[in-house]
């Protein structure tokens, strides 16, 4: 069933405002479109029957913003989504990574981690683990916490496996989790390399340089100008030659930077131009 | 029932499932060139189908056909198809956004996501039309195009592979037309 529009544009914004001025989260340049749709669902599945309801909750509870961004933000992932796209990064991206004595990787928007331990296993089968560093970060808090877990659905299990395969994965995907229950526990090796934290791409600055920064479809839900800014964080944060990943639909054509990378193949991979 | 067909068309967006290949591929075969407006169409697909559907339905019409891109600006004349897995949406009447949440009837792309969104955004200048299909996405779709001013079209349950779609609105929505597929074209071009 359809989401019933509880919340207006106008009464969008005020709650923007409240949560920037109050909290300091700033989603004033999130696509106004999905934003929308995600207040509405929070209506429908935390049960207020009115925007006043929400507002008030969300004003006078401080426990319930941990729940709003949650919520507000989209934590949709899984382990080696796009298949080609992981190929890629296998076959033509990591021989390259190789030569360097320290590999530093990080995945902006990381979520619950599903693509940070893709990263994880495709280090190890390229034997290249032992000297990279893996940077998951999101800015919600409770995700992290799932990550740092490693320990995703069972029910998962099949299309991660399949997913692995068509990357070109020749192990047994079983090997890397120990299943308990209804639950798969990742091998604690593949953690020892990934180091989560929180960091929001609206606010904050970079935090070190990178040989490749995997964001794979967060820019989708940040408007033209937000999207812009975050590629010069990307920019800022990417070694010369190094190499940004988006997700499959998102595309560096828009932006000024365009003209400073290089697109790798038909896949969603730039690589930055040497211009120093 | 009949709307006046004289309100401007800003955007037509087609929704199909099951069986719905067919009619796109004819309708397009028979399309005018230069449409004074865009076409999007939403089709249930398998989650990591390739570009495949863009180049078999290039090859039957002359209007670039494109496969969506994140922040894709709306140009008039071009056939634009919903990537799979991402919901489609409307940011405003000249920007189109992806947006890769839950699934919506067991889909994404969710055919209701869009007709909401373009209801919203495009109010009376958009037709709606829901083809073949084996899922109730879409129907409630199609009652916010209704609510919105919109035209709602709809594949003749009769002619469609699978009627349970288009069998479902034609009982709950109040739609302009009810079409078999070898006169879609014929009724997008007097548009």
């Amino acid at each position: 069933m359809l989401e019933p529009s509880i919340v207006k544009d106008e009464e969008v914004e005020y709650l923007i405002k409240d949560v920037y001025e109050m909290y300091g989260y700033d989603f004033s340049e999130y696509s106004r479109a999905s934003f929308k749709r995600r207040v509405n669902r929070i209506c429908l599945i935390d049960r207020f029957t009115s925007f006043a309801e929400l507002r008030y909750t969300l004003m006078n509870d401080p426990e319930y913003l941990k729940r709003f961004i949650e919520e507000i933000t989209v934590n949709v992932t899984e382990m080696f989504r796009d298949p080609q796209f992981f190929k890629t990064l296998r076959e033509k991206i990591l021989p390259q990574l190789g030569t360097y004595p320290l590999i530093r990787i990080w995945v902006a928007g990381c979520s619950t981690g599903e693509e940070a331990y893709s990263m994880a296993i495709l280090l190890k089968e390229a034997n290249l683990y032992h000297k990279s560093l893996i940077y998951g970060t999101d800015l919600n808090p409770s995700v992290l916490e799932t990550a740092r877990a490693g320990v995703f659905p069972l029910q998962q299990m099949k299309l991660y496996s399949e997913n692995y395969m068509e990357s070109g994965g020749k192990k047994d995907f079983s090997e890397y989790y120990t299943a308990n229950y209804d639950s798969a526990k990742f091998d604690k090796s593949l953690q020892e390399k990934l180091i989560l934290s929180t960091h929001n791409l609206v606010s904050d600055s970079s935090f070190n340089s990178f040989q490749l920064i995997i964001c794979r479809n967060v820019l989708i839900y940040f408007d033209r100008g937000l999207q812009e800014r975050v590629f010069r964080l990307f920019d800022n944060s990417l070694e010369n030659l190094g190499f940004l990943a988006l997700g499959a639909k998102e595309t560096l054509r828009f932006s000024k930077l365009d003209k400073n990378f290089h697109q790798i193949d038909d896949q969603r991979i730039w690589k930055k131009l040497d211009h120093n | 029932m009949m709307q006046a067909e004289n309100t401007d068309t800003e955007m037509v967006v087609i929704g199909g499932s099951a069986g719905s290949l067919q009619v796109i591929l004819e309708m397009i075969k028979n399309l005018k060139e230069n449409l004074q407006f865009p076409i999007v169409l939403v089709l249930h697909r398998k989650a990591h189908s390739t570009n495949i559907l863009q180049t078999l339905l290039q090859q039957f019409i002359s209007a670039e056909v494109v496969e969506i891109d994140d922040k894709s600006e709306i140009e008039n004349g071009k056939l634009y198809i919903v990537p799979a897995d991402y919901h489609l949406l409307f940011e405003n009447k000249k920007t189109m956004s992806l947006d890769s949440s839950e699934k919506m009837n067991y889909s994404r792309p969710s055919i209701d996501v869009t007709f909401r969104s373009a209801a919203e955004v495009f109010g009376e200048n958009l037709v709606g039309i829901l083809l073949s299909g084996a899922n109730a996405d879409g129907v409630e779709g199609l009652y916010y195009i209704k609510k919105n001013k919109g035209r709602v079209w709809i594949q003749d349950p009769e002619t469609a592979e699978v009627n349970f779609m288009p069998k479902q609105a034609v009982e709950e929505i109040d739609y302009d037309r009810i079409i078999k597929p070898e006169d879609l074209a014929n009724y997008i071009n007097q548009l």
